[in-house]
């Protein structure tokens, strides 16, 4: 996309704390209207990122961009983002209406249209019986609701969201992820969530910026992020991997190799770009890219023989892990099959093993002790 | 097992109920005597002599007592007023901003609230002699603002302290300036913990003697002080009337601040 439609835009920003530098040289480019998520495990610079939009901190250096506009000098109260917090920061001492309707008073908008714009959000997130409560007396998934109808009531161009449904419990986290982003798509307004949950990130985003340590790892829709992976961190964050070691022998065409996998194998893997023979390389395969068969059905089908060390039932998978003669682990997730629903492995029992060709994700290879 | 514990639990609640009532016999004994010879038509405590108002009536008319009693109150309602405006400054700057000394100004306020009354009662007395302040109103409402401060400033600091960080943020955010955070957020959020550290030192000025009979002039005779001479030719009646009084009074603080503590969200 072009730099036009980008809404927030960061551009060489480096942040320290005391000592520590937490962002150097960030760059970041949001598009107007997208759900974008901020993906990292704690510590890895995300919620500085947020900070920084919102104008609670402020960059030692490089730029703050949002709608067009540097506000890299500008106070949090100046700028057109708002923030949902994670511990929702909701005022006790006023009630839902007051708490909602604090952005525009502020702003001096004129009583009537306070009235009404605090109504039609509180509807909006289905507290319009809730005016007259007190914080205190909500529930947990209320005050979120309240929290994000205090932040988008102002029209803001920008919703920034801080981990914001790691306060609440499973059940009323899957609701409210739907919710949020049904919101997302009802308001026009471009969200920006942190968070360090992968499925959520996936379940939501439009784009997610994969972070570790200060270091953006990747961007790119969820479909890239989990099937593409750019490195081994993003691969392993994000759901799980199995990573196989190889060695690029030949090239059979443009995106198709022999390779030596674990030193062993020789297998044909696809690869999405170019690689030199003698090129070390990681094969990265999902759970759910194997396939196991019984040794009596697979045949003499090229493929991997291996144990069944353990089993595991999940209501809709069998999750197994199989060992390979000389010792590499696989896991695998195969979806039960209706036709067969006895299907089972026994622990120690001798299976056939392949991923599906052509599934398998390709990335050169990094030193794992790093 | 559980009616085993229960007996259990209800044997111990009534040695219990024993116990607790002996010690608030020992505490309250002295102040129901105290309160009961207010009525007492005796001069004397030593008997009862039938119920009467006439030490009240008494003390109505002892007009150099009333203004005693009424210097009392003005000062420490000043103090207090004065204390609670000057601690709240101060809470306020300890919690907002990260100031060099900030540790030792909060360490300072400690000292002041540590030191023995005594040594604060000579330390005013020097002060205001070096200064060449009279001693009086003026040098009495100044040293009661200084020993009520502390506490103010350890009631609000703790206060701040408890609200969630991201509230301020949270106003920041939503387009207030500091001056509308302060008004809007903090001030009304803190308003209980005001109160109550307003009665607090209302309550500490109103029953100081040691440093008040330092700092205080032959002028400005306030009511701890005017009862500390009476008493020491004889416990009148007028002064049982004065302390059953000021008992009902802080009856009343008592049961207030819990209250507004408590109102705090």
């Amino acid at each position: 996309m072009s730099e036009a439609s980008a809404v927030v835009q960061l551009s060489s920003v480096t942040k320290r704390f005391e000592q520590q530098e937490v962002l150097r040289e960030f760059s970041l480019s949001i598009h107007d209207g997208e759900f974008f998520t901020i993906l990292g495990p704690s510590g890895c610079g995300k919620t500085t990122i947020l900070r920084l939009i919102a104008g609670f901190e402020h960059a030692d250096s490089g730029q703050v961009i949002i709608d067009g506009t540097d506000v890299s000098t500008l106070g949090a109260e100046k700028r057109s983002v708002n923030t949902v917090f994670q511990s929702y920061a909701l005022f006790p001492h006023l009630t839902v209406f007051e708490n909602v309707a604090f952005g525009l008073r502020m702003a001096r908008v004129a009583r009537t249209e306070i009235e009404s714009r605090v109504k039609e959000v509180l509807e909006m997130v289905q507290l319009g019986d809730f005016a007259q409560r007190r914080p205190e007396q909500l529930s947990g998934g209320q005050r979120q609701r309240v929290a994000i109808a205090r932040a988008v009531v102002n029209r803001p161009k920008v919703l920034l969201l801080d981990e914001s449904l790691s306060a609440l419990d499973y059940q009323l986290r899957l609701k409210m992820q739907s919710e949020l982003k049904h919101l997302q798509r009802q308001l026009g307004i471009t969200f920006v969530y942190v968070t360090h949950d992968q499925e959520e990130a996936l379940s939501m985003s439009d784009r997610i910026l994969v972070m570790h340590q200060g270091q953006p790892q990747q961007v790119g829709t969820p479909r890239q992020i989990y099937e593409s992976p750019r490195n081994l961190f993003v691969a392993s964050f994000i759901g799980e991997t199995n990573v196989l070691n190889a060695k690029i022998l030949r090239a059979l065409d443009d995106y198709r190799y022999e390779a030596e996998l674990e030193g062993r194998y020789q297998r044909i893997i696809h690869a999405d770009r170019r690689y030199q023979p003698g090129d070390d390389v990681h094969v990265l395969l999902r759970p759910e890219d194997l396939r196991i068969e019984y040794l009596r059905d697979a045949g003499d089908k090229p493929g991997f023989v291996g144990e069944v060390k353990d089993r595991n039932y999940t209501g809709r998978t069998l999750d197994s892990i199989i060992e390979l003669p000389d010792g590499l682990q696989l896991r695998s997730s195969e979806f039960f099959d209706e036709d067969d629903p006895d299907f089972d492995y026994s622990i120690n029992e001798r299976v056939w093993v392949d991923w599906v060709h052509g599934w398998e994700h390709v990335i050169p290879a990094e030193n794992l002790n790093r | 097992m559980k009616p085993l514990s229960r007996l259990r639990v209800s044997g111990l609640s009534g040695l219990g109920l024993l116990l607790a009532g002996l010690v608030y016999l020992w505490l309250y004994l002295p102040i129901m005597l105290l309160v009961m010879n207010s009525f007492n038509a005796s001069k004397y405590g030593h008997s009862w002599q039938g119920f009467s108002w006439k030490w009240y009536e008494k003390l109505w008319g002892n007009s150099a007592l009333i203004e005693a009693f009424t210097n009392s109150l003005t000062i420490a309602s000043l103090a207090a007023t004065g204390a609670t405006l000057l601690g709240a400054l101060l809470a306020l700057s300890l919690h907002r901003y990260r100031f060099r000394l900030r540790k030792l100004s909060s360490g300072l306020v400690f000292v002041v609230l540590m030191s023995p009354d005594i040594v604060l009662a000579i330390t005013f007395l020097i002060v205001f002699m070096a200064l060449g302040i009279q001693l009086g109103f003026w040098s009495l409402l100044i040293a009661h603002i200084t020993f009520c401060l502390p506490f103010v400033v350890i009631t609000l600091y703790a206060q701040l302290r408890s609200f969630d960080p991201y509230l301020f943020e949270a106003a920041q955010d939503l387009g207030a300036p500091e001056s509308a955070i302060f008004t809007r957020i903090v001030l009304p959020m803190l308003r209980p913990a005001i109160a109550a550290s307003w009665l607090l030192s209302f309550t500490l000025s109103l029953d100081d003697v040691i440093i008040s009979s330092f700092v205080t002039g032959p002028g400005y005779e306030i009511l701890p002080i005017r009862v500390f001479s009476m008493v020491k030719v004889g416990v009148s009646p007028e002064v049982n009337v004065l302390a059953t009084l000021l008992i009902l009074i802080s009856l009343v603080l008592v049961c207030l601040v819990p209250w507004l503590l408590k109102r705090k969200a």
